[in-house]
């Protein structure tokens, strides 16, 4: 117990102060990374839930994928990040101080926070015995029985992406040569290729 | 039948006034004529056949509000009919008058149309007429009401090139509403007390309404008294009588036609059908009675007394109108309703004729109007002349004493007289008498100073006078007719026996009047007022009164049965019948005494009268500036009104409404749209800022407030 | 049990998941959805395969024609009540009410688009595709009946919308009005996301009738009440009720008029109807937690709406101002609680979608020398050269204008009404004030067509279509006073599957 209870903290607190690094670091790269740091972070706070299928596909997606696009594309872009936090500058007082208000009143909620009487027991009753089942078969399970309508529609959501990037984004651009492998294949080179007998001093 | 009779008015003025681009002009206007006369003959044949028995007709679910539920529906019984002949007769004659009068008119250029305008306006008027006389609720009877206002401000107004036309459209209306406050007060009072504005249930409650005691002006009052002293000032309003009267002579600035059918003839006769129809109300309220007799008198005498020196002939005429409806009031007033009424009927026919002859020498001398600039016109005009003489006959009097000959005014004025005198009033009696003689003077003083003598006017205005079209020679023929005719024909039904005028104007029959009358028993008396009111009282005194109490239910519920109702110890017509013989003459006398007098004025002598207003400088002041009332109330109401109104208007409505309005609109409204801009950067961070902020502030709020709990 | 440890999914209870229904059943009852969604990667196959002119037309046509059947299709569902996927899916009166709304604005914005689109080279099968996604997340919407099925359905017609907004790829102004809706629409997608967080980490569930248990209880924590704070956000977000409407004017002034239009009717009526779902059905017994937000929502709006209109010289932001004071309005009737206040949003709804997609059809089809123009300038004394469009129109603004006898005033007199029941007189006062600043704006345009100074000819370039559109429109608004078509009627019924 001491190890877990160790171990969320230092989780936690690692992921507190790299999204805070993320927000203030001078070098947009630098972002991402803290970034990075933070998802791997939230993996293993998902570990310690038991919920390792979660963890991994938090490394495998957002850390392998989509953190590293943002590199890629932080990277490419040429962006003035001196003037934007000049601007960030001019607003820093009165944004910190909603911010503060915001984070008082937030905290009022924790103030009164407490546990309710079943809430442990109505932990218990949706997670599954993690002797009897793995993680990653109880996901699939519900994922296509109960909330199966849900997880079509994220699916809607992500054609709807799709078609989105796609339609703001292609162009067709008629003279582009483009690469035709059937055309390729199909070709016959005997009428590809003609021998022509070319007498010196004459040319074509 | 009724019901064509009502609607074809309205519909003649909405195809004459909204139709006539379509129609054309004349044919629009002979529209509205023909659907006029087209009622008047029904409503005649509707008068012939009609047996006396009320019948309410209802045509439509008007107002549903509460326990306020009426319908649009028209109670016909006699008095309806007898206001149907009188208003549709006149008005379908002057709708064919006017096609002579109005023909052309040098108030309106050639290009413009104001014919159809005109009969549109007379339809509409004849309508809400009708409307007023056959309401079966006093709603519909004030709708009635303000309509005839309305259709009288657009037509005294009708010249509206004149301010002077104007003024007087204005003062006609706002003097009006004094009245209509009263009126509306009435109805407020009976609604609060009866739950009802339908006439039949008033009528049954009014005996409850006459023990009630009601508080009002910081005073106690008795129900019925109050309620009918209300509903009175509204007729006063509306019938030009004393203090009220300032608007009628006014709005002779309206055409000819209009004053003959309006006022003369019709509306101004508005109030006293009220109290006619009010009369079970009257009948239980003997303060409002003598109030009613008192103004009547008073403006019967003050009016004649004007009619003296004027010099308009339409102003003389308006005067006598004044005058003439002072007696009908005298008449309600003492409870000799059906004596009213006949008056208003004859009254109807000679002052309509009257008038339409007078338009008829207006006519003849080019829109002169000063009888000071006639003389004359005998030869000139002879049918207009014999038509006028007819309704001079007719209004001052004229026929042979104690028998039954004589032109309508005769039979009608004498019953009024004959009846002041048998409910007792002397004081009421001698100053109709007195008035009758002014009466009598200024009339035979207008036809001398118009037909007789030399001519005055500029000799080529008199050369030119020419008799009018046969349009408005045919209406002064029929009504010449009525003018001699109404009161011989009519005397019985109005001025009979009891009997017959019970019968007339279908008032349940005599048994169950005389069984009234015999039950002098105070108890059953008390008895029958409690209880009429509601069934189970009824069922109550059956019970313990036994067939006692049956027969008081019975005569009281004569109430609102007839046109009338006359309560058992009313005996006015009755000991009119039988008052002295020299009280039956004193009336010719009293005329034959003016009839001299105008006729040494004016024809033997027509220096007297210029000679006499100089030695009586003061009186004669005094009578042609109409007993200064005009002046009196430009002093103590108009100007302080006005005064008042322009506070309100400059700082007001002009300072504080429009300055806030103004402010608003154009200073604050103005400074937060730009302000809205403002907001509206463009960047994103600002508007996500301002979502921030948003939320800050409710978050806040519930975080102060703690939410609901 | 059987001893596979996968059976324990199979019983009934274990995650709450008292599902007893069959696939087939399922579908039943998700049919419309699923009809639309299937329909719509169905057509992106098929266009992206023939890839031809000819076929865009054949999809818009298509298009429209689904939306009518599936809604023909829900209108004769009856009255019953289905539910699926443990009480996430709602299928009720209200819920239709909505879903035939949404259905046949988007089917007549849809065919009213197709000759803008043409002329301005935007006319691409993948409109229709989007606008029908975007649709199904509407309807989703307005049956959700769990936080996440909100969530979800929310995002799906969202997205649709930031594609939308952007279609105009080439001109700057649209993708900026895509990107600023895009980024304001994420921000209050957080706040939805945090206010659901807190709702369940309160109440212990995300299904509304669960979470309806604890928001009746007495004693409400203030986390609580903070979440359904941040969902009231998030959902104001989504009316554009001030001060979380910043992003209306400006997409709707970018975005290609067609989708402007789009976005001022369908969207709007799922929204509200989310929001009174989530109100009623979740936070019923919270009615005087979110009756105070509510109240200071729908007096900023009406109030801000329409004095922020005055200022405007483009008929788009004009439009998005105006619809932020209706929506105002139209969340004054959902203040107002219970039947009547339900009833007297949606028949609001409607009567304000009407008059939009009139006016509408006709902003989509102004043009200067075959250019969109957008400027309320250029209405100069419209009325010379086109009379009968300009009756038209000037009934419609006085419509929007809510002045009587036309169908505008009486959506504003039930909303009134319902608020003076509920002796909310600040509010109905609130009302009246801004309708009548509001009545300024829309008689300038009427001003402008009738009294202008220098004439500028527009093209007369409209389509039949849009030109029926805008007549039967402003006919609707005048014909509408016989009996609101039964709106009255067929509003009190989803407004009592709703409340009860």
């Amino acid at each position: 117990m001491l190890l877990i209870d160790i171990s969320f903290y230092v989780f936690s607190t690692v992921i507190l102060s790299s999204a805070l690094l993320v927000v203030v670091s001078r070098n947009p790269v630098h972002s991402v990374l803290w970034l990075i740091l933070m998802f791997l972070s939230c993996a293993g706070l998902f570990v310690l839930l038991g919920a390792e299928f979660v963890a991994m596909l938090l490394v495998i997606v957002y850390v392998g994928a989509v953190a590293v696009l943002f590199l890629f594309v932080v990277m490419m872009l040429d962006i003035d990040f001196g003037s934007l936090r000049s601007e960030f500058a001019r607003y820093m007082p009165i944004a910190g101080l909603i911010c503060i208000i915001l984070l008082m009143e937030l905290s009022l909620v924790f103030g009164v926070w407490q546990t309710a009487e079943s809430a442990e027991q109505a932990r218990a009753v949706i997670t599954p015995d993690l002797s009897q089942v793995q993680n990653t078969a109880a996901l699939g399970h519900v994922i296509y029985s109960k909330y199966i309508y849900l997880f079509q529609t994220a699916g809607l959501i992500l054609l709807v992406a799709m078609i989105g990037a796609i339609v703001l984004t292609v162009r067709d651009r008629p003279n582009i040569k483009r690469q035709d492998v059937l055309s390729q294949i199909y070709r016959d080179p005997k009428e590809q290729l003609k021998i022509i007998d070319v007498e010196s001093g004459k040319g074509l | 039948m009724e019901v064509l009779v009502l609607f074809s008015p309205l519909v003649g003025a909405l195809f004459c006034g909204f139709g006539w681009r379509f129609l054309g002009e004349s044919l629009a206007c002979w529209v509205a004529t023909s659907l006029l006369f087209l009622s008047a003959v029904l409503s005649w044949i509707l008068f012939l056949k009609f047996d006396g028995n009320t019948q309410n007709i209802a045509i439509l679910r008007w107002i549903e509000s509460g326990t306020l539920s009426t319908n649009w529906a028209i109670r016909f019984d006699r008095l309806t009919a007898i206001m149907f002949i009188v208003i549709t007769t006149v008005s379908s004659l002057v709708h064919l008058y006017s096609f002579g009068y109005m023909e052309h008119d040098e108030n309106f250029g050639e290009t413009e149309s104001y014919k159809p305008r005109f009969f549109a306006y007379l339809s509409f008027f004849t309508f809400t007429m009708l409307a007023l006389v056959s309401a079966n609720n006093l709603v519909q009877m004030f709708f009635g009401w303000e309509g005839v206002g309305v259709a009288s401000y657009l037509l005294i107004g009708f010249y509206f090139k004149k301010p002077s036309a104007n003024a007087a459209a204005i003062k006609a209306f706002v003097v009006n509403r004094v009245g209509d406050f009263g009126f509306l007060l009435g109805i407020f009072g009976l609604y609060l007390l009866v739950d009802s504005i339908n006439l039949n249930e008033i009528f049954q409650a009014i005996p409850e309404i006459a023990n009630t005691k009601l508080t009002f002006l910081w005073r106690e009052w008795n129900a019925a008294n109050l309620i009918a002293i209300l509903l009175f000032i509204g007729a006063m309003g509306k019938s030009a009588q004393l203090f009220l009267h300032v608007w009628l002579p006014d709005a002779m600035e309206g055409p000819t036609p209009v004053s003959a059918l309006i006022h003369a003839a019709t509306m101004v006769t508005a109030g006293v059908f009220l109290v006619c129809r009010m009369s079970p109300l009257m009948e239980y309220a003997p303060l409002a009675k003598n109030l009613i007799v008192y103004v009547g008198a008073a403006t019967a005498f003050f009016a004649a007394t004007v009619g003296l020196v004027q010099n308009d002939i339409k102003r003389v005429i308006a005067y006598s109108t004044c005058s003439q409806l002072g007696y009908m009031f005298v008449a309600a007033g003492l409870g000799a309703y059906s004596v009213a009424m006949f008056h208003l009927l004859t009254h109807a026919f000679f002052k309509a004729m009257l008038f339409l002859g007078a338009g008829s020498v207006i006519h003849a001398m080019h829109h002169e109007q000063d009888m000071r600039f006639y003389g004359g016109l005998r030869k000139k005009i002879p049918y207009t002349f014999w038509a006028m003489m007819i309704g001079t006959l007719a209004i001052t009097g004229v026929g042979i004493p104690l028998t039954h000959f004589g032109f309508a005014g005769f039979f009608s004025k004498d019953a009024i007289i004959e009846s002041a005198y048998g409910a007792g009033s002397n004081l009421s009696f001698w100053v109709l008498i007195i008035a009758a003689g002014f009466t009598s003077f200024y009339s035979w003083r207008l036809m001398f100073m118009t037909f007789f003598g030399k001519s005055r006017s500029n000799p080529e205005t008199y050369s030119h006078a020419r008799e009018s079209p046969i349009t408005m020679l045919i209406p002064l023929g029929i009504l010449a007719l009525g003018a001699t005719f109404s009161g011989i024909v009519f005397l019985a039904p109005f001025f009979g026996d009891h009997q017959k005028v019970n019968q007339f104007f279908g008032i349940s029959g005599p048994e169950s009047h005389a069984t009234l009358s015999n039950s002098t028993n105070h108890v059953t008396k008390i008895e029958g007022k409690v209880h009429n009111s509601s069934n189970e009282q009824a069922h109550y005194t059956i019970d313990s009164k036994g067939s006692k109490g049956i027969d008081v239910r019975h005569g009281q519920s004569t109430l609102g049965k007839g046109g009338l109702f006359f309560r058992n110890d009313n005996h006015v017509i009755e000991n009119a019948h039988h008052v002295p013989k020299w009280v039956k003459i004193s009336p010719f006398i009293s005329m034959v005494l003016g009839f001299s007098l105008a006729w040494v004025f004016y024809i033997r002598d027509p220096e007297l009268p210029r000679r006499l207003s100089v030695q009586q400088k003061y009186i004669y002041r005094f009578l042609l500036n109409k007993w200064y009332f005009d002046e009196l109330y430009e002093f103590v109401f108009v100007r302080g009104v006005k005064a008042l109104g322009k506070l309100l208007w400059v700082r007001g409505d002009g300072n504080m409404i429009d300055g806030t309005i103004n402010g608003i609109a154009l200073g604050i409204i103005p400074l937060f749209t730009r302000l809205a801009s403002r907001v509206q950067s463009g960047f994103i961070f600002h508007y996500a800022f301002g979502m921030i902020i948003g939320i800050l502030v409710i978050i806040s709020w519930f975080a102060i407030s703690g939410g609901s709990s | 049990m059987n001893g596979s440890s996968y059976n324990i999914f199979n019983s009934s209870n274990y995650f709450g998941w008292s599902e007893t229904q069959g696939v087939l059943e399922v579908i039943q009852i998700l049919l419309p959805e699923i009809v639309l969604a299937v329909f719509s990667m169905i057509v992106l196959l098929g266009a992206v395969y023939s890839r031809k002119n000819k076929t865009t037309s054949i999809v818009f046509w298509g298009t429209a024609t689904t939306f009518l059947l599936v809604s023909i299709f829900i209108i004769f569902r009856g009255a019953a009540v289905y539910t699926a996927f443990g009480g996430a899916f709602i299928d009720d009166l209200f819920s239709r009410y909505l879903k035939v709304l949404i259905l046949l604005s988007a089917a007549i914005i849809l065919m009213l688009s197709q000759d803008f689109l043409k002329r301005n080279n935007l006319f691409k099968f993948e409109y229709p595709i989007l606008m029908t996604l975007s649709v199904v997340g509407m309807m989703m919407m307005v049956s959700a009946g769990d936080l996440m099925s909100l969530y979800m359905g929310l995002e799906l017609q969202s997205l649709s919308l930031y594609v939308l907004a952007s279609f105009s790829r080439d001109s700057v102004r649209s993708t900026e009005a895509g990107l600023k809706y895009f980024v304001l629409g994420a921000l209050s997608s957080g706040m939805l996301l945090y206010g659901s967080s807190l709702i369940y980490g309160y109440s212990g569930s995300t299904v509304f009738s669960e979470i309806f248990i604890t928001a009746s209880a007495n004693e409400k924590s203030l986390g609580f009440v903070f979440g359904l704070v941040f969902i009231t956000i998030g959902m104001a977000f989504k009316v554009s009720a001030v001060p979380f409407h910043m992003w209306t004017p400006d997409v709707y002034e970018g975005a290609p008029t067609p989708v402007t239009a789009f976005l001022a009717t369908a969207p709007k009526v799922a929204a509200m109807g989310l929001f009174a779902r989530v109100v009623h059905d979740a936070f019923g017994g919270a009615f005087n937690d979110w009756s105070q937000i509510l109240i200071l929502l729908s007096v900023l709006s009406m109030l801000f709406g329409s004095i922020a209109a005055i200022g405007q010289k483009d008929i788009k932001r004009l439009m998005a101002y105006s619809s932020i004071s209706h929506m105002g309005f139209a969340l004054m009737g959902l203040t107002s609680g219970g039947l009547e206040g339900v009833q007297s949003m949606l028949i609001y709804m409607a009567i304000y979608v009407m008059m939009n997609i009139g006016t509408f059809a006709f902003i989509i089809s102004m043009e200067v020398d075959g250019k969109p123009v957008s400027e309320i300038n250029s209405l100069q004394m419209y009325s010379k050269t086109n009379p009968g469009r300009s009756m038209a129109l000037l009934i419609l603004m006085f419509s929007l204008a809510g002045i009587p006898p036309l169908l505008g005033f009486f959506g504003k007199f039930y909303v009134l009404k319902a608020a003076i029941t509920s002796e909310l007189y600040l509010l109905a006062t609130a009302g009246v004030i801004a309708s009548v600043i509001g009545a300024f704006y829309y008689l300038r345009i009427i001003y402008y067509i009738y009294f202008g100074e220098n004439p500028r000819a527009l093209d007369q370039t409209h389509s039949l279509f849009n030109q029926t559109v805008l007549v039967i429109s402003a006919l609707a608004m005048v014909l509408g006073v016989v009996n609101l078509f039964g709106l009255e009627f067929v509003s009190e019924i989803a407004a009592n599957a709703l409340v009860n």
